[in-house]
């Protein structure tokens, strides 16, 4: 920004400038007449909620996909980017949320694979590791992938964009898999690039992040943009509203109620990853009781996925009392006897594993509910009663769709996430279990579904939250443990925790509670692991 | 969208079959007359393509709930001929009784068959992960051999002049004519039957959604508690139980004894009867009653125009080509990538 305010007589070209971009899909607009100015060397947020628009817009700007009708200047020249190697080729760069890497390969491997041939040719390993040393990415190219935490494996999608020399770089949401560690080195790698010239177009849901880092940024609801702030300028809280439209409800938290008996039990409980290159579970305890929320924070690929596993009763645990609800041992337990005996859980991945993505909403409360709800009559599917729990979901969650016949795939991830949460705690089950609840999902659905969560405990049930989002932990959680390598840590009321402390302990750098040794009477879990 | 490749596909066989015959020097409407005209132009005809039909809709329904649970069970022919064998066993047994109970004795015995023979890959999937589109197909020849180790040997007919074929069923074990006149026999209903059957089943029934998820997202139905290697036992024996009913009208229905070559690959023909008709019953009904002109018609073929009884086999290929590519090409777009930068900075 500084070269901005330095030539104030010189017209300054925009990197990017995008007029009137419109595109619609079968029902949406997803793009309506949107403009967009991103300067050289500029950190530019999109902000939006999931739905907005934004994912539409950077696509099209990174030529995956087209509009039906605007224009694009490119350092001033209009121009058309028909596909993403013809926007790499010009100098745009893109990192995805979702990375497109191969865990059996090594770094330079997936490096190779998604640059020009040309850049490929000659001492790949070499420039890497200038690329990296340069920008403070510390990679190394030898490493295979699977072997790499996943802010490791953000630097590789990141050094791929940077060894091509991009003019601009866009990040799609680059925080949400990172430690408050690792976030911090990431801003400093951006800033660099910034002030070398090039610009970022920077989106995200978290807001603190944007103030902190980002010059300008454009809001965008339903399509349009509507308004544009400068971050450093604004609180978190009055962009969310812009973003919104709305005043923001943040969660509230009942007055203390009361924490009962335990509800679910975990003891001793070691599990050997049926994944390749998966997380084992080594010797986990703890107890989650009637009225509490206890979080489990810790970086993805650390058992998380396994513990969830294990405890919905997908992957049964030889020892029926590592796992004990109410006093019923269910470690043989699968999911539908757990259903039965009380708990509702929802995992992380909306499509495909919560809900069936081509299957209509009343067919996915059914999926779930079917037991629980009386939906089924001698083996025949009650579709009016389905029915009429999947209207009572949407209602009672403001669900957005234009009805329950709609396939889950036309819903928008918040949305989703909202009709999978209301899904379970409509059943009334006494134990919660919830995967990453929030994850990729916007404010507004977010604090929905926090303070649902909030008052399910409030209301007596025993509620265990397991996700990567520090700031979620910390709102809704009476106790934190961390989960890393495969190991939980004691427990401790988030009161007496920073976010610095949990980060720590999520990067494995302090064992507070998580022992290094392998835990005795635990064997089986010492395979040959990489890792 | 989806609904329209297969009309695209059968106007698209149609056409490629006339440029056929056209390189073939034989008039291409004449052909295509004589194909699938003439043979449904009378009552007769009419009654022959529901009896051809009949066994292809069975085992179409019944593969379609394996396809959609991605259980891909291609020995549909071999458990039809278990299927044969087990009831054609018990009309042979019971050669000398006259009794009603001997025709639903044997339905039951060819359905058992069928499952049987599908067990086989069922057990191994479940048990050792076996890939059941490996074992279900080679267990379709060992099937054949053991049909024709029963025909030449033990079954043969005493006073058959040592023609490798059984005895002639009794009337007792005969399927009845439901069409004065012609072969059309209670077989039909049975396949009508099973239309009503698989839509109930697939659209309404526990057992179609398990199918329908487990096929679509495996996850989510380990999430909701569906036990995979049930739906796989299942599927299984659904399509099985198909196969060996269908096996056993053909022996009771058309056919009336054992012979060694029992059914001219009905048990492979209802994969793409299966595909064509969109794993959906009705669909099954509707595609099977194309591909049983495409029979008709190459016999038909054959005797009036001299062509050879491939044509009928080449059709068939064609409509499942055309089929998947319509399927594919509906889906993706085919895109020429070029080099070309374009003009910017």
């Amino acid at each position: 920004m500084t070269e901005l305010t330095e030539t104030p007589t010189e017209v300054i070209t925009p990197r990017l400038e995008l007029i009137g971009i419109t595109r619609r899909f079968p029902g949406v607009l997803a793009n309506n007449n949107v403009n967009l100015k991103v300067m050289p060397g500029e950190i530019h947020a999109l902000l939006g909620e999931n739905g907005a628009g934004k994912s539409t817009l950077v696509r099209f700007i990174y030529g995956v996909q087209k509009a039906d009708s605007g224009k694009v200047f490119w350092q001033g020249r209009e121009c058309t980017i028909p596909s993403p190697r013809i926007a790499r080729q010009m100098g745009i760069g893109m990192v995805f949320q979702h990375f497109s890497l191969f865990d059996a390969m090594t770094v330079e491997e997936n490096i190779a694979l998604g640059v020009e041939p040309e850049l490929a040719k000659d001492n790949l390993a070499d420039k890497i590791q200038r690329v990296s040393a340069q920008y403070g990415l510390l990679l190394d190219p030898g490493r295979y992938v699977h072997t790499l935490s996943v802010g490791e494996r953000q630097r590789i999608e990141i050094v791929r964009c940077l060894l091509q020399k991009p003019k601009l770089l866009i990040m799609d949401e680059p925080t949400s898999v990172l430690t408050p560690q690792e976030v911090e080195d990431l801003f400093k790698t951006l800033r660099r690039l910034s002030g070398e010239g090039c610009s970022i177009l920077y989106i995200s849901h978290k807001l603190q992040e944007i103030k902190e880092l980002c010059h300008t940024a454009t809001i965008m609801r339903m399509g349009e943009v509507v308004d544009d702030c400068i971050p450093s300028e604004e609180t978190a809280r009055s962009m969310a509203e812009m973003m919104m439209g709305k005043n923001l409800l943040s969660p509230v938290r009942a007055n203390r109620h009361e924490i009962g008996a335990p509800q679910l039990s975990v003891h001793g409980l070691s599990v050997k990853s049926p994944h390749h290159h998966g997380t084992d579970l080594k010797d986990i305890n703890f107890e989650v009781r009637s009225g509490e929320i206890l979080g489990i924070a810790g970086i993805a690929g650390n058992g998380q996925r396994e513990l969830m596993e294990v405890l919905s009763g997908e992957v049964p645990v030889g020892n029926a009392d590592a796992v004990v609800m109410n006093k019923k041992s269910v470690g043989q337990f699968g999911p539908k006897q757990r259903r039965k005996a009380g708990m509702g859980y929802v995992p992380e991945e909306r499509l495909g594993h919560g809900a069936v993505a081509d299957m209509s909403l009343w067919e996915n409360a059914f999926l779930s509910a079917a037991t629980g709800k009386n939906l089924l009559n001698k083996g025949f599917i009650l579709i009016d009663r389905s029915t009429e729990f999947a209207v009572s979901v949407v209602n009672g969650f403001r669900v957005k769709t234009p009805g329950v016949k709609h396939a889950a795939s036309s819903l928008s991830g918040g949305n989703l996430q909202k009709f999978i949460i209301g899904r379970e705690l409509l059943q009334d089950p006494n134990i919660i279990v919830v995967l990453q609840p929030t994850w990729g999902v916007d404010a507004g659905s977010a604090a929905a579904i926090r303070q649902a969560l909030l008052d399910r405990a409030a209301d007596g049930a025993a509620v265990l939250v397991i996700s990567q989002d520090l700031e979620e932990l910390f709102e809704v959680s009476d106790r934190i443990a961390v989960i890393s390598g495969g190991r939980l840590s004691e427990s401790q009321p988030t009161e007496s925790l920073t976010v610095d402390d949990v980060g720590l302990m999520m990067a494995g750098l302090s064992h507070r509670g998580a022992d290094p040794e392998p835990a005795p009477g635990t064997g089986e879990v010492e395979g040959p692991r990489v890792n | 969208m989806l609904y329209w490749s297969p009309m695209l596909a059968v106007v698209l066989t149609i056409l490629s079959g006339m440029v056929m015959f056209a390189l073939l020097d034989v008039n291409p409407a004449k052909a295509i007359h004589t194909f699938f005209v003439a043979p449904v132009s009378s009552l007769d005809g009419i009654a022959e393509l529901f009896v051809k039909a009949t066994p292809l809709v069975l085992i179409a329904i019944g593969l379609s709930f394996g396809f959609q649970a991605n259980v891909w069970n291609i020995g549909a022919e071999g458990q039809l001929t278990i299927g044969a064998l087990a009831s054609g066993g018990l009309a042979l047994a019971f050669y000398d009784v006259d009794t009603p109970f001997l025709l639903p004795g044997m339905m039951i015995a060819g359905v058992l068959g069928g499952m049987t023979w599908a067990a086989i890959p069922a057990f191994l999937k479940t048990r050792f992960n076996t890939n059941e589109i490996l074992t279900s197909l080679m267990l379709t020849y060992v099937a054949l051999l053991v049909l024709s180790y029963l025909v030449h040997g033990p079954w043969k007919d005493p006073e058959g002049m040592n023609f490798p074929e059984s005895r002639l069923f009794h009337e007792a074990a005969q399927l009845p004519v439901i069409l004065e006149g012609t072969r059309l026999h209670l077989g039909g209903l049975l396949a009508l039957l099973a239309v009503a059957a698989g839509w109930v089943v697939m659209a309404r029934h526990i057992i179609g959604f398990q199918i329908k998820v487990i096929g679509m997202a495996p996850m989510a139905a380990s999430f909701a508690g569906f036990k995979k290697a049930r739906i796989v036992w299942l599927s299984l024996m659904i399509g099985g139980g198909a196969a060996g009913l269908a096996g056993m009208i053909e022996i009771s229905g058309p056919i009336g004894q054992i012979i060694p070559v029992i059914s001219p690959g009905y048990g492979f023909t209802a994969i793409i009867v299966a595909f064509l008709g969109r794993l959906n019953p009705v669909g099954c009904l509707l595609a099977g009653c194309l591909m049983a002109l495409t029979y008709l018609g190459g016999d038909n073929a054959q005797i009036e125009m001299n062509l050879p009884n491939a044509v009928t086999g080449v059709f068939q290929g064609m409509l499942l080509f055309f089929l998947l590519a319509c399927d594919v090409l509906i889906r993706y777009r085919l895109r020429v990538v070029s080099k070309k930068v374009p003009e910017a900075a």
